[in-house]
């Protein structure tokens, strides 16, 4: 990204205000970082100035889901790569999972990320801290000394919870602390080892199935600890039509329970796995049409109120296997805004609720407060012009990561710049 | 699937009855008559392979299948060659891409695989130099494509045709390579009744979206039935998991004498093998009068003959 010079003033440009819930035309100064004026007063000033007809400005987005590889597995990627690839994506935060190695258990260990996102400086990276000592499921981490590391939240990650005692004791001691536990829901026992949708594709191809009943069982046993505790749960990365249906009746019954899906869940079905593609061998599996359908229309119903990128970048050999035996996970944060803008394309959204899911949305998860666009607000905004086609070359992506589902695919609509 | 046909439609790779057309699979099967004519006669040997390296690479345990494909190879005087692999010395993908790239270094033309993995054998074809074959011979659940070429000659042998004909396939269809490589290759060359009969935890989620039945009870399922393919039940994965009991299996799914008598009187019994005597079959079924059990070994030499014959004419 270009260096912004000290003022700028942008003229002419849609401004989605996801906080101030407005979309206006307008023009913007920004002068070091923040929003020195709007409107007619914002063109007496600026160093420099741009003509944003036709094109968006918007807070950068939060992913609620990015593996960054470090510590652990830096031959798939790392901080500094990740970081910056999201920032030029226009994903100025990122929260980590805790599923690193090792495990992000330890406030020495949320220091150790917090360090070497700072020194990356690009993308901001907040930690989820690990539910579970090692993620093992079954005692409790050092919560409240992992809060005063600074997570945002806490999860045991993909990995399962021994039972549900532990599950419950979990919520309430989070709930203690105003942490919110966040569930990748998977029932470990119904999922059973599986790698693709339970349906007549994976019948066909003769790849074990996870059933639908894996995420349900797994979403209702947590609803109903919710409803015994009050603790705050965030479903993420929802799959299913029914995990969809259960998360919006409980938010009709007044429970705190929020949800997120990745983009990419929204746009491919288990037919990507034809031909043994090892590139949509996913966690959470493609599901079915339906089940796509249910989860846009959650989406714009603010069932889900965030998307995330769930980005997970392989190195090569990573996916050189037979499917079964590869590692699921796709590189997808520098996907996450094109996507997004085809969602407004095809009328899913209007703009200023894609703004909203990609960053109003994920800030309230993580308990953060998101500026309105006013002077004097200073967060990360992002330029966007929503027109303009272009098509994906995984090699070109800037994440270590070339393990795209959408090489070669057309998109319309791109990151002009990015105001970190 | 377009992996295993070239340009012109010709066969590059076996690795799925699935999207075969029609006229190639009657060509196959057309192309392995001659091979079990002359077998039936005492000429085994054919020196069409003369100078062909083979490679049986199997990384499951498998003699009678790897067998028969050693047989078929020498039998068109190819040179073979058997590796059997433990997988655990394949964990990781660049070992299993090692292992191809190493024995393709060795000029192999053919590389017969199996593999426990659904997708190993595409994952090899993607990977393969090219003019090198690869030929399943079985891959995890998916696909058994020879299996389903021998058990559609051994029918066409008895039977003459496939358009009329109901076929039953008889047990843990979930599980089962050859249940689903005999449903693609029985519905191209003709079959409009298949039936797959199971209890349902044995029966897949979509299997009808494949085209066939589904029935739970047996005796409803073999109603009318041509030909009964009964498959091998895993006894070790099934008990507790799936089924109360292997007797309890056999009192509702078993092929009896009793049951047989009550089908047609030229209902065809078989089975890929090696069969679980008490289990899915009764002894005296499994040799009696109406099985084909042996017949499918015998015939599944001539078969893989006839494939590897094809596959190696078009990598000229």
């Amino acid at each position: 990204m270009s260096k912004s010079p000290s003022s700028l003033l942008i003229q002419n440009v849609r401004l989605l205000d996801p906080a101030g819930d407005r979309d206006t035309v307008t023009n913007l100064l920004l002068r070091d970082g923040a929003i020195a004026a709007l409107g007619a007063d914002a063109l007496a000033g600026g160093d420099e100035s741009l003509d944003a007809g036709g094109h968006w400005l918007l807070p950068a987005a939060t992913d609620l889901a990015a593996r960054l590889r470090e510590p652990g597995a830096t031959q798939k990627a790392t901080i500094a790569s990740e970081a910056s690839a999201a920032l030029a994506a226009g994903v100025a935060t990122l929260c980590v999972p805790p599923d690193t190695k090792p495990v992000a258990d330890t406030p020495a260990l949320i220091d150790r990320i917090h360090a070497k996102a700072a020194q990356a400086g690009a993308a901001r990276v907040l930690v989820l801290g690990a539910l579970t000592q090692g993620l093992a499921g079954e005692a409790l981490a050092e919560l409240s000394a992992l809060k005063a590391a600074g997570v945002v939240g806490v999860s045991n990650g993909q990995r399962p919870l021994a039972n549900a005692l532990v599950a419950r004791r979990a919520l309430e001691y989070a709930q203690g602390l105003g942490l919110t536990v966040h569930v990748q829901a998977l029932e470990p026992a119904l999922a059973n080892s599986g790698c693709a949708h339970e349906g007549a594709i994976a019948t066909r191809l003769g790849l074990a199935p996870i059933p639908v009943a894996a995420e349900v069982a797994a979403i209702r046993q947590w609803i109903s600890l919710v409803e015994d505790t009050g603790g705050r749960v965030h479903f993420g990365r929802l799959s299913s039509a029914r995990g969809a249906e259960l998360v919006e009746s409980a938010q009709q019954r007044g429970l705190p329970v929020s949800a997120d899906v990745a983009i990419h869940q929204l746009f491919l079905t288990d037919a990507a796995l034809e031909g043994f593609n090892a590139q949509a061998h996913l966690l959470p599996p493609l599901r079915s049409e339906d089940d796509r359908q249910a989860l846009r229309a959650a989406l714009a119903r603010g069932v889900i109120g965030a998307l995330c990128s769930d980005h997970q970048p392989h190195e090569p050999d990573a996916k050189i296997n037979p499917f079964p035996l590869t590692e699921p996970g796709t590189s997808s944060v520098e996907t996450l805004l094109p996507l997004a803008l085809e969602l407004v394309h095809e009328g899913l959204l209007t703009p200023l609720q894609m703004a909203q899911r990609l960053s109003l949305g994920p800030s309230r998860v993580l308990g953060q407060s998101l500026p309105e666009l006013q002077p004097g607000a200073r967060l990360p905004l992002v330029l966007v012009d929503p027109q303009s086609p272009w098509t994906l070359r995984a090699q070109d992506l800037r994440s270590r990561g070339r393990n795209s589902l959408f090489d070669g695919r057309r998109f319309q609509g791109r990151v002009l710049r990015v105001f970190p | 699937m377009n992996l295993q046909l070239d340009e012109q439609g010709r066969l590059k790779h076996l690795l799925t009855t699935e999207g075969l057309p029609r006229s190639l699979l009657e060509r196959l099967l057309d192309r392995a008559e001659p091979y079990a004519r002359a077998a039936e006669a005492g000429f085994k040997k054919d020196p069409l392979l003369v100078g062909k390296t083979v490679v049986n690479l199997f990384f499951e345990n498998s003699t009678r299948t790897r067998t028969t494909f050693e047989l078929a190879a020498t039998r068109l005087s190819a040179d073979v060659v058997n590796l059997q692999v433990a997988a655990s010395s394949t964990a990781k993908g660049e070992t299993l891409l090692d292992t191809l790239k190493t024995l393709e270094a060795m000029q192999a033309d053919l590389f017969v695989i199996r593999h426990e993995a659904s997708g190993a054998a595409h994952f090899f074809a993607e990977h393969a130099a090219p003019g090198v074959a690869i030929l399943n011979a079985g891959d995890g659940r998916h696909a058994h494509p020879t299996q389903a070429l021998l058990d559609a000659f051994t029918i066409r042998r008895h039977k003459h045709k496939f358009e009329g004909l109901s076929v039953a396939i008889v047990g843990d269809i979930v599980h089962s390579r050859v249940a689903r490589s005999n449903i693609h290759a029985l519905r191209s060359l003709g079959c409009t009744d298949l039936r797959v009969v199971g209890p349902p935890p044995l029966i897949p989620a979509g299997i009808v979206e494949l085209g066939v039945s589904v029935e739970h009870d047996l005796m409803r399922g073999l109603d009318g039935v041509d030909v009964i393919i009964l498959l091998r039940l895993q006894k070790e994965r099934m008990v507790g998991a799936f089924l109360p009991s292997l007797g309890e299996f056999h009192r509702d799914y078993g092929l009896t004498r009793e049951r047989l008598a009550r089908l047609k009187p030229e209902v065809l019994v078989m089975h890929p093998g090696p069969i679980n005597r008490g289990v899915e079959i009764e002894g005296e079924v499994a040799y009696g009068p109406q099985s084909l059990i042996i017949e499918q070994v015998r015939n599944g030499v001539a078969v893989r003959m006839s494939v590897m014959a094809e596959i190696l004419a078009n990598t000229q």
